[in-house]
C-alpha cells in the first residue's frame, strides 16, 4: 500500500466514523510506518571510518568510479554529502570528548518522506518494505524534494541533457531488500555498526542497549520521532549536534507543514465563485422600480 | 516611431487605411503601417535594439549550451540549492508582479469600475506575459521540460503543491489568453471571437481570482516544505502562503505602474489619448490599491514573527537584512506613497511603485536564494552564465511585450467599425436608456461610442 492510499484509507475511515461505523473520528492522523516496515539501527560508537560501507553501495549500485579510492582517508578533511555519484558518505566529527566520530550518512528513508509528499508526479513510493524508491521514467526534474528533504540527501544527475535523474539510496531495494536481504553497506560493515531488521525490533535493540551500558550512549535514538520517524535509526556517544544532526527537527512530518494549506484549497474553490459573483451583483445590479434610484455607473 | 509620425506615417489603429475603403493587410499590420525599410530604420535607429542585440548575441548560444549540455554546463549544479536563479527570479518573483491582471479584471468586471478601461488590458497583458514568461524560465530549469505535462496526463501527485501550481498556472494561463485574446480579435478582425470572449468575460475573471489566491498562496506553501532550511524571519508556518499571496497585490499593481510609466516614456506614439489623460489619475488610484495591500502585507509579515515568537532573529545579521528589505521595499513607499497620493505628487509616487516592486523581488530572492540554507556556512552564488540567461530571457520578455504593445490595442483604441454587428449594447447612447451593459464587456462603452461615431461619419 502506497503511503497516499492509506492517506485515502484515512479519509475513508473519517467517512465511515461519521456513518456511525467505528473508524478514525479524528480524521486524518500521522503515519507511523508499516507494521512489517525493515530499517537499519546505525551505532556511531562502533565506527572506525573504513568507508567499506561506501565502497559496497558503489559496488551494488553501479556507480561510477570514485575521484579518490575507498581507502583514502583524506576525504574525512571536509564534511561531504550524498551525490549522484555516492549514495553514502562517511563524515569525521571530531567530537570532545573521546576523539574522532564517524558517521554514515545515507537516505533514512522516512515514514512519511518529505520527497514523496513533495513530488507532484508521483515519482516516491514508501514500499511495505520501508524504503524509499523512486521511479526516473515519470520524474519532471523540478527538484522540490531536493527542497524538501530535510536531511539533504537526494542527488541530481545535473550533467545530463537528456535524462537527469534524482541519484539516492533506495535501501538497495531492487536487488537485496525485496527479497528480505539486508542492503549491501549492512552486509559488508566489519564493525558491526549496522543491525538490520524490523524497525519496531530495533527500537527495542537501541533502547536495550542505552539501558545496558548509559554511559556509553545519549539517550536518544535518532530517527525514532524526527519528522514523523525514519527507517534508519541512530545510536551515539554523543550529543547528536555534535555529529552534524539537526537537532532542531520537528517530530511532525513535513507534510504537516503544508497540509493547512491544502486544506484551504477546496474551500476556496467553493467558496470564491459564490463571493464574487455576489458581489459582482451588489456592486453593480440597480435597484429596479422600488424608488430609489440607484447610482448609476457613470456614463462616459 | 516618433520622427516617423511627426512626417505624418499613418500607423495602423483600424482595419482602414482610407476610412471606409480600402483595408490594412496582414503584413502591413505587422508592420505597422510602415514601409518594409521605414521599419527596418526605425528599428536600427533605436539604440535599446542594439543592446538587445548585444545581449542575444551571447544569451541565446548559452542557452543553447544548457539545452545541449545539461544544466550542469550553465548552473552550479547545486544539491544543496537546487532552485538557483531560473526558478528565483524568474518564476517565484515574476508570478508576484503579474497579479495585475486579476487585480484589474476584479475592479472592472467584478465591482463594475469601468473608469479603470484605459489600463485594464495593459494590466491583463502584464498578467499573461508575467505567467507566461514564468513557465518559459520553469522550462529552461526543469531538467526534463519535454515531461512538463506529466503531471496533467501520465502520473498525478495531488498531495503535493507544485501539483497545484501546476494544474493552476496552466489553467490560469488559458484564462489570461482568453482575456486577452480581445484585443487580438479587434485587431485581427475577428468580431464573432471578440463577442464569444465578452459572454463568458465574468466567469473568466471569477476563474482568474479563485486561480491567483491559490497559486500566488502555493508559491509561498512550497517554502513550507523546507521549515529547516528558509531562515526563520522569512518562513511563517501558519501564514507563508498568506504573506505570498498579499505581497502579490502591491506588487501586481505597481508593476502595471512601473509597465505605464515605461511605456508613456518611451511609447508615447502608441498610446492614445484616453490613456495618456487618464494614466496620472489611474496611477493614483492603484497607488491607494497597492498602499492598502503594502500595510496588510506590513501587518501580517509581523504578525508572522509575533506567531512564532522569532524576535530575537531581529538582532541578528539577518536581522538587519530583513529589516533592510522591508524598510526598502514596504514601510518606505508606505510613507511615500501616504505622502505622495494626498498631494497627487505623480512623479513621486511612480518612484515609490519601483520601490515596492524592488521589494517583492527581493524577498522571493530572500526567501529562496539569499537566506536559504541560513544554518549552512557558505552562501551559494549564481554563475555568471545563469545570470545571463536569465537577463537573456528578461530581454526576450521585453522583446514580447514591445511587439505586442506596438501591435494590438492595448495602449489605445482600436478605431473600428465592427461594433456595428452588435448593435443592441449601443442603445443607451443613442436613445438615451440608462440600462448599463452587463460588467462582461470590455471597453463597451469606449468602443461603442467609437463605434457610433464611426457610423456617423461613414454614411
Amino acid at each position: 500500500m502506497k503511503r497516499r492510499d492509506f492517506l485515502k484509507g484515512c479519509m475513508a475511515c473519517g467517512a465511515a466514523a461519521t456513518l456511525g461505523v467505528s473508524g478514525n473520528a479524528w480524521g486524518i492522523n500521522s503515519f507511523e510506518g508499516y507494521p512489517e516496515g525493515m530499517g537499519v539501527l546505525v551505532d556511531l560508537t562502533r565506527c572506525v571510518g573504513c568507508r567499506s560501507c561506501e565502497a559496497a553501495c558503489n559496488k551494488e549500485q553501479k556507480l561510477p568510479a570514485p575521484d579518490a579510492p575507498f581507502d583514502d582517508k583524506s576525504v574525512f578533511e571536509e564534511k561531504r554529502r550524498p551525490t549522484e555519484k555516492a549514495y553514502t558518505v562517511v563524515n569525521r566529527y571530531d567530537a570532545k570528548p573521546g576523539g574522532p566520530v564517524y558517521r554514515k550518512i545515507q537516505c533514512n528513508h522516512c515514514n512519511e518522506p518529505a520527497c514523496l509528499s513533495s513530488c507532484f508526479v508521483n515519482a516516491y513510493t514508501k514500499t511495505k518494505e520501508g524504503a524509499v524508491i523512486y521511479n526516473p521514467k515519470v520524474c519532471v526534474g523540478c527538484r522540490n524534494c531536493l527542497i524538501a528533504c530535510p536531511f539533504y540527501v537526494p542527488g541530481y544527475s545535473y550533467s545530463s541533457a537528456f535524462n537527469p535523474v534524482v541519484k539516492k539510496c533506495i535501501f538497495c531495494y531492487d536487488t537485496r531488500l525485496k527479497y528480505g536481504n539486508p542492503p549491501a553497506c549492512v552486509e559488508v560493515c566489519p564493525q558491526e555498526v549496522l543491525t538490520f531488521g524490523h524497525r519496531n525490533e530495533l527500537l527495542k535493540i537501541g533502547r536495550d542497549r542505552i539501558r545496558e551500558k548509559p554511559d556509553r550512549y545519549v539517550d536518544h535514538i535518532f530517527g525514532e520521532k524526527e519528522v514523523g520517524g525514519t527507517s534508519w535509526l541512530y545510536l551515539a556517544g554523543v550529543n547528536f549536534d555534535q555529529v552534524g544532526f539537526d537537532t532542531t527537527m520537528s517530530n511532525d512530518p513535513i507534510l504537516s507543514n503544508v497540509k493547512d494549506f491544502l486544506g484551504i484549497v477546496p474551500m476556496v474553490l467553493t467558496i470564491w465563485p459564490a463571493l464574487f459573483t455576489g458581489f459582482h451583483l451588489l456592486a453593480t445590479k440597480k435597484n429596479h422600480g422600488d424608488g430609489h434610484s440607484g447610482q448609476e455607473d457613470p456614463k462616459p | 516611431m516618433n520622427r516617423h509620425k511627426a512626417n505624418g506615417v499613418k500607423i495602423v489603429d483600424s482595419h482602414y487605411k482610407v476610412p471606409g475603403k480600402s483595408k490594412w493587410g496582414l503584413k502591413e499590420k505587422l508592420l505597422l503601417g510602415l514601409t518594409p525599410w521605414q521599419y527596418v530604420i526605425q528599428a536600427v535607429r533605436n539604440p535599446f535594439n542594439w543592446i538587445l542585440a548585444a545581449i542575444f548575441a551571447v544569451g541565446l548560444p548559452l542557452i543553447a549550451v544548457r539545452f545541449i549540455f545539461g544544466l550542469a554546463s550553465v548552473t552550479n549544479s547545486s544539491y544543496d540549492y537546487p532552485w538557483g536563479l531560473f526558478l528565483t527570479f524568474g518564476l517565484f518573483a515574476m508570478v508576484p508582479l503579474s497579479s495585475s491582471g486579476f487585480m484589474l479584471g476584479t475592479t472592472v468586471e467584478i465591482f463594475g469600475r469601468h473608469d479603470f478601461e484605459p489600463i485594464e488590458r495593459l494590466a491583463l497583458l502584464n498578467g499573461l506575459l508575467g505567467y507566461l514568461f514564468a513557465v518559459v524560465y520553469l522550462l529552461v530549469d526543469l531538467g526534463q521540460p519535454w515531461r512538463l505535462p506529466y503531471p496533467m496526463v501520465v502520473a498525478y501527485g495531488p498531495v503535493a503543491v507544485l501539483f497545484l501550481v501546476g494544474w493552476h498556472v496552466a489553467t490560469y494561463l488559458s484564462v489570461q489568453v482568453c482575456e486577452v485574446s480581445v484585443s487580438f480579435f479587434e485587431w485581427i478582425g475577428f468580431p464573432l471571437g471578440k463577442q464569444g470572449v465578452r459572454r463568458i468575460t465574468l466567469g473568466l475573471t471569477v476563474a482568474g481570482i479563485i486561480l491567483s489566491t491559490l497559486h500566488q498562496g502555493a508559491l509561498g506553501a512550497l517554502y513550507n516544505y523546507a521549515p529547516g532550511k528558509v531562515h526563520p524571519l522569512w518562513y511563517s508556518s501558519a501564514f507563508q502562503w498568506l504573506h505570498f499571496f498579499v505581497s502579490s497585490i502591491p506588487g501586481g499593481l505597481c508593476m502595471v505602474i512601473v509597465v505605464s510609466t515605461i511605456v508613456r516614456k518611451t511609447m508615447a506614439w502608441r498610446c492614445d489619448a484616453n490613456f495618456l489623460d487618464n494614466l496620472d489619475k489611474l496611477t493614483i488610484s492603484l497607488a491607494k490599491g497597492a498602499s492598502m495591500g503594502l500595510i496588510t502585507y506590513l501587518v501580517i509579515k509581523l504578525m508572522g514573527i509575533a506567531h512564532d515568537n522569532k524576535w530575537e532573529y531581529l538582532a541578528t545579521g539577518y536581522g538587519a537584512w530583513y529589516l533592510f528589505e522591508m524598510g526598502i521595499g514596504v514601510i518606505l513607499p508606505l510613507a511615500l506613497f501616504a505622502y505622495s497620493i494626498r498631494r497627487k505628487m505623480v512623479g513621486l509616487i511612480r518612484f515609490s511603485a519601483f520601490l515596492t516592486v524592488f521589494g517583492v523581488v527581493l524577498n522571493r530572492l530572500n526567501t529562496g536564494m539569499i537566506t536559504f540554507n541560513w544554518k549552512m556556512a557558505e552562501r551559494e552564488i549564481p554563475t555568471l552564465r545563469e545570470a545571463i540567461i536569465s537577463i537573456t530571457l528578461f530581454s526576450i520578455y521585453i522583446v514580447t511585450w514591445r511587439f505586442l504593445l506596438y501591435r494590438l490595442p492595448i495602449l489605445y483604441t482600436w478605431k473600428t467599425a465592427d461594433e456595428r454587428a452588435i448593435a443592441p449594447a449601443r442603445g443607451y447612447v443613442t436613445e438615451g436608456n440608462a440600462e448599463p451593459s452587463m460588467a462582461g464587456s470590455y471597453r463597451s462603452r469606449i468602443n461603442d461610442n467609437v463605434a457610433w461615431i464611426a457610423s456617423q461619419q461613414w454614411p
